[in-house]
């Protein structure tokens, strides 16, 4: 009954793609239109108009015709539609066509731009040239596509992953997706480091910004000031110190002490997801500004002058540490609690009395969980945005400093490219670290098999010190929180302290007019557009994950390594880089996006991607792979067997991938600064905007309304998992 | 009835090799028949390399080198999905996400039956291994031998031309082993279906098959029937992973036509040559066809060193000049003591000469 795909000569899935690759050269506008979403071009002039034609139209009508040789890749394919997949010419063809088609494609469109030729060696090679070209449309991504997966099923039918059209499209594509929009903005961020004010490019000029003594003077050392690297540096190693000792602070009170009250401790650690990154330094200066409730009360009973000090160093290491803790806490829990009990206790049979078994059993296997959460703490410190923006005073930072190298009266996007690549080594060196000297030094003492022993109480000379540490961050915690909320209904901080809601209303007052509601809220529009944003991204953060994860996981190929690398690389790569290396990137053709809503969509789908392929990989390896197999030998193929089985079994992961995408767009601030634009603003750069106003009472109302919806999403998920998460159990007891 | 038919084909290898990372040859060329309509098992130590050959027969590993037939196509290069074999897991498999009846249905559904062909098919399936009336549990609401025929019988709906069994009993006690090992055989007989099996538990391979085929270290040692495995191993391995052996270091010293005459340090005992030479040579012996004799007679001296009564029989540790030996007697009433001076001596029939080089 089986039908073998091999002796087929009738391929679905290369029909699908040659006229997908027709269609989009042939029907669809080969440029870019105004607004992706919308299709007034349908009844504007198109098919003629040149602004809206697809490029066959444009060839026939004698203009752009560098197009042309891309129709010899389109026809090609159609000759081998008659012949078996074994066939050598079938794969042959299929390979050079898609090769061929693709790497044109991307030759013309980087090639030839805005102003003709955009490199000066075509221009002495074919002369000058009088046309130009703009952005890509729908035309040219439809066929780029095309041209992809015909390359992919070449490369299937040669045998590649046992023949699999599925998985080595998967394969093209997710390298083809993360190249365009993770590496080729870095390469071009690169590039622009080594651009002269000339327009030309100099590898000489490049050393003498590189080693600015803005960024690495030592002046601090003798009373001036310190570079912006040095500061960075500095105050990255002392959170991510800070931080892990913190963190591992209450992973112990968790785990090895007999604390009552550990749900509410567990509960700390939603915090940050939930929590704008620049909020906790809104607090602090509710607190320790110069008209903060600690500085005016310290300042009345000693009767010293009020001071700005918390501006800088201090408030920015405050804010981060509170920021960031929860994240080691995270990192270091799963780490304390993976050491297996019985090592504890064949300690303790062994006669080592609590003291000893914590010295010279627990203590040595925590080691390397320090190292990672320290280096966790390292990165995000290095990459935080929102905190020394708000807080930052004198104190620059590589972020900052990019920031308004870029937006400032400067505007010096070498100066940004040249600080971007300094950031960018830093987090780099620090996520290669993690990767591969701690990769070899984990000690996962669990093994899967039940374990029944309990984890070793803390010696009570340690416990006391850290109960107390812990109570007292805690209470710290608590009072910020507390005072994000209070903030918000004061009507001006430090100086009116009456309670008020005309924060609120100002920000998202809703009037019934004639034409019904209006939201005349002055939140709304970035409320609304941040929603839409987020809602886009989720689903595509998750799915793009989730395949990665897949292929990860389930599959066997060439050059796997180097492609989980590229993949989870992004997760070292700051927000800020990020949003410096799209806007040098995606600004000109070949691929021009800025001030969209897409490139927003996008810069979200990359930057949250690994959190979707870690989600996706750790649930996938709890799948038995003799699932997979028995679904291939029952005659379902590899999609079939994806969309089937593993898809289904993957709810609480994609669910999770989901919430998490969506909340981190609805966070997310160091990256977004650089791409919104007028028509659209989101959420978290607006808040930032009232800051740099001084509006810290709009700022705090909209924030603490975001903490809110937030919260409401991460309880919804729990509630979604948490059921699933049942159902899944009773019907998983397989085999026992 | 639309009961289950089979197409059974027969299943060949040609040279096939396995190779991991370049280095690892998990397989190295083999040759092997499987007849239409029979029962192989592959037994052998586990990294002996039956499991890769079944996965291969299932299209889940690819050869590195040689061809593997169907009936008379060419597989070798075919994915799983395309080959018309199905396989029943150590692990069962089942879509923990789906009822019984969904379970079964899986395989209907992606080879182009309509839906009441696949419903009608499924019932049969769930009918011939017992479970009618079992459509709407999930997995995890049956017991794990009933699990396990839900493996089967979605295996067994497809109708494939090859069946796979990959340990299908190592995650059932022990009473229910024998019952369901006597079902797989029935169901394979009285559908003349193709099988081939895996196992590591010699007993398991010598009840259920029409053949066994022994690996070691990513080759065959022998095939052949239960019995001719049994009785007339190719070499010392094979004696002693299939029932225990004892191997004896002998001399040939005479051959007279198919008949040979060895000699046991003073005693002589005639036996099949089996082709093998003049020289040095092995006899295997199992422990039940040793006979011990008290004191003195014709046969090798000896000595008990051990002796454990094991209920039904004794089993005795013997010492003698050419090493030592485990022997089997059914003697329960006047068993002998350690110490006792014995004459070993074989029976006539059960002994076989066997190459003295066994790795």
């Amino acid at each position: 009954m089986r039908t073998v795909s091999l002796e087929q000569t009738t391929h679905p899935v290369l029909i699908f793609w040659i006229i997908a690759g027709w269609v989009g050269y042939c029907i669809l506008p080969w440029y870019g239109v105004d607004k992706f979403w919308s299709f007034e071009w349908l009844v504007d002039g198109w098919p003629l108009d040149k602004d809206y034609a697809p490029a066959a139209v444009l060839i026939a009508m004698g203009q752009k015709l560098w197009l042309a040789p891309m129709l010899l890749a389109l026809a090609a394919p159609l000759l081998v539609l008659g012949r078996r997949k074994t066939d050598p010419l079938y794969a042959k063809v299929l390979i050079l066509a898609g090769a061929f088609g693709f790497s044109w494609l991307v030759a013309q469109g980087l090639g030839i731009g805005l102003r003709g030729f955009a490199f000066g060696w075509l221009e002495t090679l074919f002369g000058p040239l009088e046309d130009r070209q703009f952005g890509m449309g729908y035309g040219a991504m439809i066929t780029a596509s095309a041209f992809l997966f015909l390359f992919t099923q070449g490369i299937a039918a040669r045998g590649a992953v046992n023949g699999d059209v599925f998985v080595t499209g998967a394969i093209g594509g997710v390298i083809a997706v993360v190249t365009v929009f993770v590496f080729y903005p870095i390469l071009i961020m690169m590039l622009a480091a080594f651009a002269t004010d000339e327009g030309g490019y100099s590898f000489l000029g490049f050393f003498p910004k590189l080693f600015d003594y803005r960024i690495w003077s030592l002046g601090c050392l003798t009373g001036g000031r310190c570079g912006v690297a040095w500061n960075s540096l500095f105050l990255a190693v002392v959170v991510g110190v800070l931080s892990t000792l913190l963190g591992l602070a209450f992973a112990l009170v968790l785990t090895r002490s007999g604390f009552r009250y550990k749900r509410a401790l567990r509960a700390l650690s939603v915090l940050p997801i939930i929590t704008p990154p620049f909020v906790i330094g809104l607090a602090i200066i509710l607190l320790f500004g110069l008209s903060g409730t600690v500085t005016t009360t310290v300042a009345e009973v000693l009767g010293v002058e009020a001071t700005r000090w918390v501006y800088g160093l201090p408030g920015i290491m405050i804010a981060q540490v509170l920021a960031f803790t929860p994240v080691c806490f995270l990192v270091l829990i799963g780490v304390v609690e993976g050491i297996s009990p019985s090592m504890e206790e064949a300690a303790q049979t062994l006669r080592a009395n609590r003291w000893q078994t914590f010295r010279t059993v627990s203590w040595p296997l925590m080691r390397p969980g320090l190292a990672n959460a320290f280096l966790i703490g390292f990165i995000e410190s290095m990459a935080d945005f929102g905190n020394p923006l708000v807080l930052g005073g004198n104190f620059d930072v590589l972020s900052t400093e990019i920031f308004f190298a870029i937006v400032g009266a400067q505007y010096d996007q070498s100066r940004a490219a040249v600080l971007a690549v300094v950031l960018l080594a830093f987090t780099l060196g620090a996520f290669y670290l993690q990767r591969f000297w701690l990769g070899r030094r984990r000690y996962t003492t669990v093994t899967g098999k039940g374990d029944s022993g309990m984890h070793a109480i803390m010696p009570r000379g340690l416990s006391i010190p850290i109960f107390i540490v812990v109570g007292l961050w805690s209470v710290f915690t608590v009072v910020v929180y507390g005072m994000i909320a209070y903030g918000s209904v004061v009507q001006l901080w430090g100086v009116d302290n009456t309670l008020t809601f005309k924060h609120y209303i100002t920000a998202f007052r809703v009037e019934l007019g004639e034409s019904g509601l209006r939201w005349s809220g002055s939140a709304w529009a970035s409320f609304w557009t941040t929603i839409m944003i987020a809602t886009i991204a989720a689903p595509l953060t998750a799915a793009v994950g989730l395949i990665t994860a897949y292929l990860l996981t389930r599959q066997d190929f060439a050059g796997k390594q180097a492609f989980e690398f590229g993949t989870m690389l992004s997760f070292a790569i700051p927000g800020t880089v990020i949003g410096v290396s799209y806007i040098l990137a995606f600004n000109v053709p070949p691929i021009e996006i800025t001030g969209t809503g897409l490139i927003l969509v996008i810069s979200f789908v990359f930057r949250n991607m690994p959190v979707g392929v870690r989600a996706g990989m750790a649930s996938m390896s709890q799948l038995d792979k003799s699932l997979d197999e028995s679904s291939l030998t029952l005659g379902a193929n590899s999609w079939q067997t994806f969309r089937a089985v593993i898809l289904p079994l993957l709810r609480p992961a994609i669910l999770a991938a989901l919430v998490y995408s969506f909340v981190q767009a609805m966070t997310a601030i160091s990256a977004v600064i650089f791409l919104v634009s007028a028509r659209y603003d989101m959420s978290t750069s607006y808040i930032v905007g009232r800051v740099e106003n001084n509006d810290y009472g709009l700022a705090i109302a909209y924030s603490t309304a975001l903490i809110f919806v937030m919260l409401a999403a991460v309880g919804l998920l729990q509630l979604l998992v948490g059921r699933t998460q049942i159902g899944r159990r009773t019907s998983h007891g397989e085999g026992h | 009835m639309t009961g289950i038919n089979t197409k059974a084909a027969s299943v060949r290898f040609q040279n096939v090799s396995k190779v991991y990372g370049g280095k690892v040859r998990a397989v190295d060329s083999i040759n092997l028949e499987v007849a239409a309509g029979t029962l192989v098992t592959l037994l052998g130590p586990s990294g002996c390399g039956k499991t890769t050959t079944l996965r291969m027969i299932a299209g889940l590993e690819m050869a590195t080198e040689g061809s593997i037939f169907i009936g008379e196509k060419d597989v070798t290069k075919l994915p799983a999905t395309d080959r018309d074999v199905s396989m029943v897991f150590q692990s069962y498999a089942l879509f923990p996400h789906m009822t019984v009846m969904e379970n079964v249905s899986y395989g209907l559904k992606f080879s182009g039956f309509d839906k009441a062909a696949t419903k009608e098919k499924a019932l049969a399936g769930l009918e011939l291994v017992g479970l009618t009336g079992y459509g709407n549990r999930l997995p995890s609401e049956l017991s794990g031998g009933q699990q396990q025929r839900v493996a089967v019988a979605r295996a067994l709906v497809l109708e494939p031309q090859v069946l796979l069994f990959d340990e299908p009993l190592s995650n059932l006690d022990a009473k229910l082993r024998r019952q369901v090992r006597e079902e797989i055989r029935e169901i394979q007989q009285s559908l003349g279906l193709t099988v081939v099996y895996v196992t590591h538990d010699q007993e398991e391979a010598l009840a259920v098959s029409d053949e066994i085929v022994v690996m070691r270290n990513a080759a065959i040692a022998q095939k052949g029937t239960p019995r001719d495995l049994y009785e007339a191993p190719a070499d010392g391995f094979v004696a002693d992973f299939i029932g225990e052996a004892n191997l004896i270091p002998v001399e040939i010293t005479a051959l007279e036509g198919d008949t040979a005459t060895v000699r046991i340090a003073d005693y002589t005992h005639r036996l099949p040559s089996r082709g093998l030479p003049q020289g040095a040579a092995k006899l295997a012996v199992r422990p039940s066809r040793m006979q011990l004799v008290a004191g003195a007679g014709d046969g090798v001296a000896a000595v008990i060193d051990k002796a454990t009564y094991v209920g039904s029989r004794m089993e005795y540790t013997v010492t003698a000049a050419f090493g030592t030996v485990f022997a089997v007697l059914d003697d329960v009433v006047t068993p002998f003591r350690v110490g006792d001076a014995v004459t070993i001596s074989f029976a006539a029939s059960g002994p076989v000469l066997i190459p003295a080089q066994t790795s």
